[in-house]
This record gives C-alpha cells, sequence and structure tokens, in this order.
C-alpha cells in the first residue's frame, strides 16, 4: 500500500531553488532513509511534506489524497508527525506536557500513549515534572520522539535525530526507532550519518543539491555509489 | 493610622491596575501583540454595560455578562478578521493597526455618545464601606475590584497551566511554527487568546466606570497605567501582573500622600525606578 507520494516536488526561497523534481514514496511499514549533505534539501522536503512550506496540492499525496499546500495542522490530523531537527522542545512546558502536547491535533486510538511512551523511555517518567530543557541532550531527544508518537502517527518522520549526540546514545536512539516500526508505523529517517541510514532502512534515497542522485535497498548499493551520490562528482 | 490606611487604599487600588493590564499581558505573552486599543477597548466595554443598564434597564451583574460574552466574540473576530494579518517577524505593524483602532474606537464613541462624562450606576454599594476597626475602612467597590483581580488570575492560570488549551497557548507561545506540528492552528489559538483578553478588559470597564466617571477619551490614560503594571510585575506572569498593579497603586497612594500632584507622578517615578533595576521587571518568567 502507498502511503506518501511527491510528485516532481519543487521548493523555492526566493530565487533559489532547494529542490528540483523530488520523486519518492514510502509504503506502508516502510522505513526510508534520505541521506545527503547540509544543504543537499533534506529539511525543505520535510517542510513540503509536514505543510511547514506551501506546494501545489498535487506535489504531495499521502493515503492518495494530495495534501501539499494544507495547513500543517491540517496534515498533523491526517497521521504525518515530525520529529524536528535540533528537537526544538517547548521550554515552558515540562516534560510530560511536552509529550502531552503532542496528540492536541490528533486524538486516535494506537499503540503510543504516556504510558507506552514512558515503558520506552523509562527515564522520562522519573524527569516527567522537570523543565524540558534540565535533560541532557540524549533525553531531550527521547521527549521529541515521544512527543511526535503521541499523536500515534502513520509516518515518523525523524529529521537528523542522531545529530550531537553521543554514540551510545545514538544506539539508544535508534533502538526506539526499532520499536517504533514495529508497533506499524512507517517511517522517514533524514540523517547525514551514512552508516546509520543503511542500518535502519529498508530503501535509500540520496540527495545532492536539491535532486535525488541514487535510490535503492542498502544492500544493493556499494560503498562507491553511495559516496559519489552524496558528494557528487 | 494614615501609613497603614493608604497601604490598604494602595493595595487595592492595585487590584484595579491589575485588572487594567491582565487582558494585555495575556496576550502580549501568547503572541507578542501589544495591544495599543486596550485602553480604548475597557471604554466600550464599560459604554457596553452603562447601555444595558441604562437603556435596557438589565441589572449590572446581567449587563456585565451580556457584555462580557459580546466582548470575547468581538476578540475572537478582531484577532480572526484582522491582527492575525499583522502579526509576524516585524513588531510593527500591529502597534500601528492597534493604533488606529485605537483612534477609530475613541472618535466612534465620541459620535456615538458624546464627550459627556458616564458613570455606571452603582446604587448604595457603590459607597458603601466596611469598617476594619481602629477608624480604618475599606470601600466594598475597592474592595470588589481586588476580589475580582484575584479571581481572574486565579483562573487565568488555571487555564494556563492545567488544562489543554493552555498548554496549546504556552507552546504557541514559546514556538508558533513547531506548535502547528503538533496540530494547534494558531490563528485560532490567537483568536481564543484576544477573545479571553477581552473578557477580562469587560471586567476591567466594569470597575472603570463604577469607580469614576468616563467618557469617550479616558482610554489611553488608563492603558499608561496597564503597561506599567504590566513591565513592573515582569511580562508573561500573571501574578507579576497582579504584583505589578499593587505596586503602582501602592507609589500613587503614597504619592498623594504627599500632595494630589504627587499621585499619577509617583507611579511613574516607581515604574521608571523598577526599569533600572529590574529590566525585565520584577517576576519575568524564566523563558523569553
Amino acid at each position: 500500500m502507498r502511503l506518501l507520494e511527491t510528485h516532481a516536488l519543487e521548493a523555492f526561497y526566493g530565487d533559489f531553488q532547494a529542490l528540483y523534481g523530488i520523486d519518492l514514496r514510502i509504503d506502508e511499514g516502510e522505513t526510508i532513509a534520505v541521506v545527503g549533505a547540509n544543504g543537499a534539501g533534506k529539511s525543505t522536503l520535510l517542510a513540503a511534506i509536514t505543510g511547514l512550506r506551501q506546494t501545489p496540492p498535487d506535489m504531495v499525496a499521502f493515503d492518495g489524497r494530495p495534501i501539499g499546500g494544507l495547513k500543517p495542522a491540517e496534515i498533523v490530523s491526517r497521521g504525518i508527525a515530525l520529529v524536528p531537527e535540533g528537537r526544538r522542545l517547548f521550554p515552558s512546558l515540562s516534560v510530560e506536557e511536552n509529550l502531552l502536547i503532542g496528540n492536541y491535533g490528533r486524538k486516535v486510538r494506537g499503540p503510543w500513549s504516556l504510558e507506552t511512551i514512558y515503558r520506552l523511555f523509562p527515564v522520562l517518567k522519573e524527569r516527567r515534572s522537570q523543565p524540558s530543557t534540565s535533560l541532557s541532550g540524549g533525553q531531550q531527544q527521547m521527549v521529541a520522539l515521544g512527543r511526535a508518537l503521541m499523536s500515534n502517527p502513520r509516518l515518523l518522520l525523524c529529521d537528523e535525530i542522531s545529530l550531537g549526540l553521543a554514540p551510545s546514545v545514538i544506539k539508544d536512539i535508534y533502538a526506539a526507532v526499532a520499536d517504533i516500526r514495529a508497533a506499524g508505523a512507517s517511517v522517514v529517517v533524514v540523517e547525514q550519518n551514512i552508516s546509520q541510514a543503511l542500518a535502519v532502512a529498508d530503501r535509500i534515497y540520496c540527495l545532492l543539491e536539491g535532486r535525488v542522485t541514487l535510490t535503492g535497498h542498502p544492500g544493493e548499493l556499494s560503498r562507491d555509489q553511495i559516496g559519489r551520490a552524496y558528494f557528487g562528482g | 493610622m494614615i501609613i497603614a490606611d493608604t497601604l490598604i487604599q494602595g493595595i487595592l487600588l492595585g487590584g484595579l491596575y491589575a485588572l487594567f493590564a491582565t487582558g494585555l499581558s495575556l496576550i502580549f505573552g501568547v503572541m507578542r501583540l501589544v495591544n495599543l486599543a486596550h485602553g480604548d477597548l475597557m471604554v466600550v466595554a464599560a459604554f457596553a454595560i452603562l447601555i444595558g443598564v441604562e437603556a435596557l434597564g438589565l441589572p449590572i451583574i446581567l449587563a456585565a455578562i451580556v457584555a462580557g460574552v459580546g466582548m470575547f466574540a468581538f476578540g475572537y473576530l478582531l484577532q480572526s478578521l484582522l491582527l492575525n494579518r499583522t502579526l509576524g517577524k516585524d513588531i510593527l505593524p500591529p502597534l500601528l493597526v492597534t493604533f488606529g483602532l485605537s483612534i477609530i474606537l475613541q472618535n466612534g464613541m465620541l459620535e456615538a455618545f458624546s464627550a459627556d462624562t458616564q458613570r455606571i450606576p452603582f446604587g448604595a454599594l457603590g459607597g458603601a464601606s466596611i469598617a476594619l476597626g481602629g477608624g480604618l475602612a475599606v470601600g466594598v467597590m475597592p474592595l470588589l475590584t481586588f476580589v475580582s483581580a484575584v479571581a481572574v488570575i486565579v483562573f487565568l492560570n488555571w487555564l494556563f497551566y492545567h488544562t489543554e488549551t493552555g498548554r496549546a497557548f504556552r507552546a504557541t507561545s514559546d514556538n508558533p511554527e513547531i506548535a502547528q506540528l503538533m496540530g494547534i492552528d494558531n490563528s485560532r489559538i490567537f483568536a481564543l487568546a484576544m477573545a479571553l483578553s477581552l473578557v477580562v478588559v469587560a471586567i476591567a470597564g466594569l470597575y472603570l466606570g463604577a469607580r469614576a466617571t468616563f467618557d469617550p477619551l479616558v482610554g489611553p490614560s488608563r492603558l499608561i497605567f496597564a503597561f506599567e503594571a504590566v513591565i513592573i510585575g515582569g511580562l508573561g506572569s500573571f501574578w507579576g501582573t497582579l504584583a505589578g498593579g499593587i505596586i503602582l497603586g501602592l507609589a500613587q497612594s503614597f504619592g498623594a500622600q504627599i500632595s494630589p500632584e504627587w499621585q499619577t507622578l509617583s507611579g511613574h517615578i516607581v515604574f521608571l525606578l523598577v526599569l533600572l533595576v529590574r529590566p525585565r521587571g520584577l517576576f519575568p518568567r524564566a523563558v523569553d
């Protein structure tokens, strides 16, 4: 079942074109990775999918229906949640309030609730009443993931969730991503960290300067191919 | 004895200023909008209550409730149809638009009600007082004003810190872009904040009109007291706003003891002193 599809997706910042006709698809239950260097257009792609950037309606389709140009709140209610780059927790909200706000726009039954998120990240339960800014980077990333899960999304978008974290913490975070997959969500991970992306994804897309330069299953792609697609040349 | 009396009157006067200021504090906290028409909206509410009482013959409390509901609706529409369009990175457009609104409201009221001074008739209650013994007494109206201010602030704190809507207010205030990703429709949240703010304005308008005379042009002078209370208290904290109102009220009461000319002036001086010592106010919110 096709869950999300982009058709010749383009994006501009003034005169600067950030995306040149991206065609991407994610099937139900699939995990894909989008890799690329800084400025390749990865975050712009996510902004277009979540509605933070306006696009013409038929450039993005979710569940077979066009969602391009809808308000972000409307897109969330249909089942797409984003873990934004840099976590972006709400500083005036406690840890638990940050989680609770996650299902503001979409309250559906599903595998994820405060209880199951605390089971996934027990440390958050201990710190539930603390301000979110008092947590370590890894714990903040757990809150950001949990916050996105609270809406029981059908599609979870993770933007650079390993950035700036210690390797052991990255391992914990990606172990949680595996649990999230197992619970049934489709996942898009956007990563600069190629080996991490290859380890988790069913398929990968490599972006370079706003274009898809390579796509395929991790096992079928050689290091060389990926290196060329990632850096150009 | 005079000192104790001045102290009590000053604190109670602070309740009135806190009521003037709370609505302003609320919308600034949620959407960083400075509403220069805030004072004029209080006068609009006072006129609305006056019409309810005098022309329609409603009891004051009923007239105030009707005005509160009307102001809620007006605030919601004002924000969704007009002020949401002015919000953005630039802070100037909302200032200019609310300044224009202020002028329109003043002239509209002049046209409709003339420049005559008015007063909401509270009857015997308006002048009643309760003796505290030792020659001290508190007016029923000032006491009622203070109790209303505390009630409004208790309610708003409950709303902001114990309800889902309150969480959405605070999240939107922290980061409107990320708040949208939680399914929060910013324009609706802003409209709701303005609607609530104008309900507080209606309550403030009731006491503004009942405790002293008013005319269509008194809004801006009341707005200054509201601003001072908000800034003294620290932006974004309701209890801080109450404290700011009380400090302003105390300063004015003690100033008036020196000489009547010193009443308003000493309030402004204390305001400047606080700005000098604590530029962010006495109780600023941790984040900003």
